[in-house]
């Protein structure tokens, strides 16, 4: 029992609550977020490091022992995960005074942003499930804030209808809870664990295993529920989408990844299955989104989708390969997807719209920028050696060890037709004939936006070609995550 | 009372679907409304109704209130109630820019 597991939670909490006395004074606030961000950076690495040399820390909030109290987690995965958001919110930091206007940093960017992080964190870390209801909701409230953060016409006009979506299934989720509180009696997440092994009616809880997962799949944009995803993403400013489509997703698709392993794997035959589908579906649709537009902001967005299939797709697999292409897979995925919104904000500035068709040429006046998308269209479509290479490496061992051929095919086409919506954009953005009109002397801004992105990218390579001292953590977690006794054994017995 | 109360949550659930699927903001408003009593007098049921028995867990007594879902319905009341009205005010906000509150001229196209 230690508080090394909570200070995750309260560090950007802190953060946020100063920011919020000082909208006005834009110098100190910014001065307060990096600092804050990089206290968190450090203070993440140094509890990860902790974590993988000394095992589970788990705290019980005011000393009630589990499951009668509330119990946070730092096992592997959860505080990977929490580093990977520490260095997002670094980046998004060092993005932010270059991308937002001063009037909306002025309108309490930082303060909701560290509160998102805040609940992002949260809900990495907690071993309960209504906990995990509640960090989802702190989460939500900040995102709502920045989603609205400038206002235009058509920015309120989707992020209404992004609250009413989150609104659904959040009710939808406390009424999952009533259901699974009244059939097993526990909404502590390793007790439940233990009691479902031991449940009796399997069919009434593989029904409420189902309801769980259409709640987190509104969450995580999975087939058929991703519609709400594209347009709300690409209306608020790059800094908000990168932090949006790196994080938010993400959080669901952990949720899913941590209860379809640590609880409901009593039925594997009807749940996993289920998942093949979907995620076969989610990849395919998700990638033929992102080829039918021609607006570079819609194009990564889509991107999102695609990505959550590949990590379905290994936990549908629920192997050792499949699970540890899944981690792998996500870790990857949250850096390259900040640093391809950050370089697509560069870009937008650069070209002064956001129309592919009205681009052209931008590589003689921005060799760096046009290098830097380049390489990270590369990584987020898997060539080798870059990170997304060793993610799917897994995810397809998997795969073809269960022989399931219909999902490999879908995951080879998928990959390749996600390196061809990225390239157009390099190709008809960069390469070409320059078109008239350029915005001038934004090169001072280009430039202060493509160094967060360039640091992104080189952490995401680094993933990639330092696989050998990658690889045995995401093995340790993929253990935790199918062995299960260890995380019990943390929580219960401690 | 217990299948009364899970009648009665049957019926805010419908109705509260039935808003949500109306074009007009405030109908949705309501029906997230009513979606969120529905969902906390589901959560009270599904903690068993007893009456007169104090929350407190003595040794010897059997017979005591489950406490943990009053815990959860208190949480998430406030959740709901911070949602709406900031929904309310992001509703009015909308309608003010967009001179519209019918979602079908709402819907939005990619040539903007």
């Amino acid at each position: 029992m230690s508080n090394l597991a909570v200070l995750p939670i309260v560090i950007p909490l802190i953060a946020s609550v100063i920011s919020a006395f000082i909208p006005k004074k834009l110098g100190l606030s910014r001065f307060i977020a990096k600092l804050f961000a990089i206290i968190f950076l450090v203070y993440a690495g140094y509890l990860a490091w902790v974590v993988f040399t000394d095992g589970i820390i788990v705290m019980q909030a005011s000393g009630w022992a589990a499951p009668f109290g509330i119990s946070i987690v730092a096992d592997y995965l959860s505080v990977t995960l929490v580093l990977i958001t520490s260095i997002l919110t670094t980046a998004a930091v060092f993005y932010a005074p270059s991308s937002l206007s001063q009037l909306q940093e002025s309108y309490y960017f930082y303060t909701f942003m560290f509160l998102m992080i805040s609940g992002v964190v949260g809900a990495f870390l907690t071993g309960d499930l209504f906990n995990l209801f509640v960090f989802f909701e702190v989460l939500l409230m900040a995102s709502y804030g920045l989603i609205v953060l400038g206002g235009g016409k058509v920015q309120l006009r989707e992020s209404l209808k992004y609250v009413l979506f989150n609104v659904f299934s959040s009710m939808l989720f406390v009424t999952t809870i009533g259901f699974i509180y009244a059939s097993v009696g526990t909404v502590n997440m390793a007790h439940l664990a233990e009691r479902i092994q031991e449940a009796e009616q399997a069919g009434i809880l593989t029904g409420l295993a189902v309801l769980l997962f259409f709640v987190f799949a509104i969450k995580a944009a999975i087939f058929p529920l991703y519609y709400w995803l594209p347009n709300s993403y690409i209306v608020p400013n790059p800094v908000v989408s990168a932090l949006f489509g790196a994080l938010l997703t993400k959080v669901g698709i952990y949720s899913i990844l941590r209860v379809f392993t640590l609880i409901f794997n009593h039925d594997i035959g009807i749940t996993h299955e289920i998942f093949t589908w979907l995620a076969i579906f989610t990849m395919l649709f998700g990638v033929i989104g992102a080829l039918s537009t021609q607006n570079v902001k819609l194009i990564v967005t889509y991107n999102i989708i695609p990505a959550i299939g590949f990590i379905l797709m290994g936990i549908s697999l629920y192997s050792s390969a499949g699970i540890e292409g899944s981690v792998y897979y996500l870790v990857h995925d949250m850096i390259i997807k900040a640093a391809l919104f950050f370089l697509v904000g560069a870009l937008v500035v650069a070209a002064g719209t956001d129309d592919l068709r009205k681009m052209g040429g931008l590589i003689t006046r921005y060799p760096v920028l046009g290098w830097l998308f380049f390489i990270g269209s590369l990584v987020l479509a898997g060539v080798p050696p870059f990170s997304g290479f060793i993610g799917k490496i897994l995810l397809l061992r998997g795969s073809l060890e269960q022989e399931e051929i219909l999902l490999t095919v879908a995951a080879l086409i998928t990959s390749l037709l996600i390196l061809y919506s990225m390239i157009r954009i390099f190709v008809r953005g960069f390469w070409g004939d320059t078109v008239e009109g350029l915005p001038e002397g934004q090169n001072k801004k280009v430039r202060h936006l493509t160094i967060p992105a360039a640091v992104l990218l080189a952490i995401s390579i680094f993933i990639g070609i330092g696989a050998e001292f990658i690889y045995p953590h995401v093995e340790t977690i993929a253990n935790m995550l199918l062995d299960r006794a260890e995380y019990i054994n943390a929580v219960l017995r401690e | 009372m217990e299948i009364l109360m899970a009648i009665l949550a049957s019926i805010l659930f419908a109705t509260a679907i039935y808003n949500l699927l109306q074009k007009q903001f405030l109908r949705i408003i309501i029906g997230t409304v009513l979606l969120s009593h529905a969902a906390h007098l589901f959560l009270l049921t599904m903690g068993k109704l007893k009456r007169g028995n104090p929350p407190v867990l003595v040794e010897g007594v059997t017979n005591y209130a489950d406490p943990l879902p009053q815990a959860l319905i208190l949480t998430s009341i406030v959740i709901s109630f911070g949602v709406t009205s900031f929904l309310l005010v992001l509703a009015y906000r909308t309608y003010t820019l967009n001179k519209s509150d019918n979602m079908d001229e709402l819907r939005g196209s990619s040539d903007e």
